[in-house]
């Protein structure tokens, strides 16, 4: 899966010091569970991103420890405070050592 | 023969499919809350777990969790074959303590979150999801 | 309709008191805040139909898959238009050319092109759905390898210059040069199939709004298409989805691509005359 996993960000591009903004986040990814058969009744082997995490300027923002329960394209919303202009960096941890990353700078003034 | 639309629909109450797929539990779920909580107690309320009553498709579920003062949220979905689903840890950024995510439900079941607050205790918050199985019109 | 049609969709129905009727809802369907007609009066051609207003399947989906179609940023069909757009621009095939090189800007050359398809194609003589074109450009004017009719890449590429006519009317003509392709694809509509003897009206035209195994049954439209389905988490095409619908009749199907699937998506995108193009739309 390592190639065709897109990252998608949606992020403000500036806010005011101290702000509390909203982020979403998508990346295209089978998550396949291991608890699939294939036509032939083997078993489809497991490969899911097992963590995603979003850090502001080196600081942790949220850390998502993912299971396969995760629908395919795993999607998440959540908040981050911003307290100076800077960087979102997210990255996807794929089971095959795989690492996806996607960076939003953020203006604040 | 001049039938009404819910005249049909009365004719197929005696014929029934299933409408819902069954509940189901295992002691996985239990077990993972344990690992979480080191076998803490877990109060309930102080969470919130937003899911719908009752999701089209057991395959992309909108989840969404919010606990004031939590530092980590697990969301598990206890009739999955592996109930875990993910662990929100939040970071000291973090601008509240929510996230929403879509999650896969293998039939109808309780979908449970529990938050880790500062203080070292334990909340839950339980919600049952019904799943129905759809899947005509291929 | 007879009385073994009846039984044949009583037995589908359900009967959890709950779940069993439910009208369709009055929500408004934005996407990134701009409105869309999800429901218009009936084309002329489907007065005698025992319809009285044409719908947007939108409209018989539950909350949250609604929303998830109200925002391109929550519709993951749009994963599948930004491959598309990637592939535009990629030159493949012997003649060394992409699709940018002879049609430039996706935006600008395919705008209100979903609207109008199927259509007739002068020079070739036959009518052709919006996949048929694709493929005609990517063997005829690329040397490339055609598309598999409802592959993934397919579904990509016809979501990409749907999203262009969004919002804009489905617009099919019917007459002309296309009316006998028009009046197969009534006909095959009209037609009850397989063992259950039900036809697409059994279900999409008497029944819509009635819940069959706990699907909410819609107009069975295709102004959504490519859509999203919960079920498969990809963009589905057309004749992908008639496909499962006529399996469900437990008949044989027709396959992807096939003369009667054309004449038949002609057809039922002509039921949505007046309906905004929504593709790519999200269903369960
Ligand atoms: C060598 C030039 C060339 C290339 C490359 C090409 N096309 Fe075309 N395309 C045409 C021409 C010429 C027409 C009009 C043909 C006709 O009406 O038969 C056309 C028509 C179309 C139409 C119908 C437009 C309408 O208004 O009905 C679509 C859709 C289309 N092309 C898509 C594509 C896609 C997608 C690709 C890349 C996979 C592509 N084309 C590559 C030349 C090209
Ligand atoms: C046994 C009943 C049944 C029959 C017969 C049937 N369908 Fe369906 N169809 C469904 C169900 C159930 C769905 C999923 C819910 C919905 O959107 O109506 C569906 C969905 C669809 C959709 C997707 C609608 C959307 O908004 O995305 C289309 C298009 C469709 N059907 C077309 C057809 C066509 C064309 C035929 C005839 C070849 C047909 N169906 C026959 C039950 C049926």
């Amino acid at each position: 899966m390592a190639d065709g996993a897109k990252p998608r960000v949606k992020a403000p591009k500036s806010a005011s010091a101290g702000e509390v903004v909203t982020i979403k986040t998508l990346i295209s990814h089978k998550m396949e569970s291991g608890q699939r058969k294939n036509k032939d009744g083997s078993v489809i082997p497991r490969s899911i991103i097992n963590r995603f995490t979003c850090e502001f300027n080196g600081t942790s923002v949220i850390d998502v420890k993912m299971e396969p329960a995760i629908s395919t394209n795993p999607y998440f919303e959540f908040e981050a405070k911003i307290p100076e202009s800077g960087d979102l960096k997210f990255t996807w941890y794929d089971d095959d050592g795989s690492v996806y990353e996607d960076v939003k700078t953020v203006q604040v003034g | 023969m001049d039938f009404t639309r819910r005249d049909t629909l009365a004719l197929g109450a005696g014929a029934v499919a299933l409408t819902v797929l069954p509940f189901r539990v295992n002691a996985a779920g239990e077990d993972a809350i344990a690992a979480f909580t080191g076998g803490a107690e877990v109060a309930e309320g102080g969470v919130n777990l937003d899911a719908p009553e009752i999701a089209e498709n057991g395959n992309t579920v909108p989840i969404g969790v919010s606990a004031e003062g939590a530092t980590a949220i697990m969301l598990l979905a206890m009739g999955n074959p592996t109930p875990g689903v993910a662990t929100f840890n939040y970071g000291e950024l973090a601008g509240s303590t929510m996230a929403s995510t879509r999650i896969r439900l293998a039939g109808t079941q309780d979908v449970v979150a529990i938050a880790k607050m500062a203080d070292g205790s334990f909340a839950k918050a339980t919600k049952n999801v019904k799943v129905t199985i759809g899947g005509c019109g291929g | 309709m007879n009385f073994k049609a009846l039984t044949a969709i009583a037995a589908l129905m359900v009967a959890a008191p709950a779940l069993t009727f439910a009208d369709p809802d009055n929500d408004t369907l934005t996407i990134n805040g701009e409105e869309m007609v999800t429901k218009a009066p009936l084309p002329a051609h489907l007065e005698d139909s025992m319809l009285t207003e044409i719908m947007s399947g939108w409209h018989f989906r539950n909350d949250d898959t609604q929303a998830m179609q109200m925002d391109d940023f929550d519709n993951p069909g749009m994963l599948a238009v930004e491959d598309a757009a990637a592939a535009w621009d990629t030159v493949e095939g012997t003649a060394g050319k992409s699709c940018a090189s002879c049609h430039e800007n996706v935006e600008d050359s395919m705008k209100g092109v979903r609207a109008v398809y199927p259509k007739w194609n002068e020079k070739a003589g036959e009518v052709r759905t919006l996949a048929m074109q694709i493929n005609n450009c990517r063997t005829e004017n690329m040397g490339a390898e055609p598309y598999k009719y409802d592959s993934g890449p397919m579904a990509a590429m016809e979501a990409l210059i749907t999203v262009q006519s969004r919002g804009m009317p489905v617009d099919v003509a019917i007459d002309g040069p296309v009316a006998d392709t028009w009046e197969k694809g009534k006909e095959i509509y009209y037609t009850r199939f397989g063992q259950l003897e039900l036809s697409c009206a059994s279900c999409h035209e008497q029944n819509y709004g009635n819940m069959i195994r706990a699907d909410h049954l819609s107009q069975g439209q295709i102004n959504g298409f490519p859509t999203y389905r919960l079920k498969n988490a990809k963009l589905n095409t057309v004749h992908g989805r008639f496909k499962g619908c006529v399996r469900d009749t437990r008949a044989e199907t027709f396959s992807p691509g096939s003369p009667e699937f054309v004449a038949l998506e002609l057809y039922v995108a002509s039921r949505g005359n007046g309906l905004s193009v929504e593709g790519p739309s999200v269903r369960n």
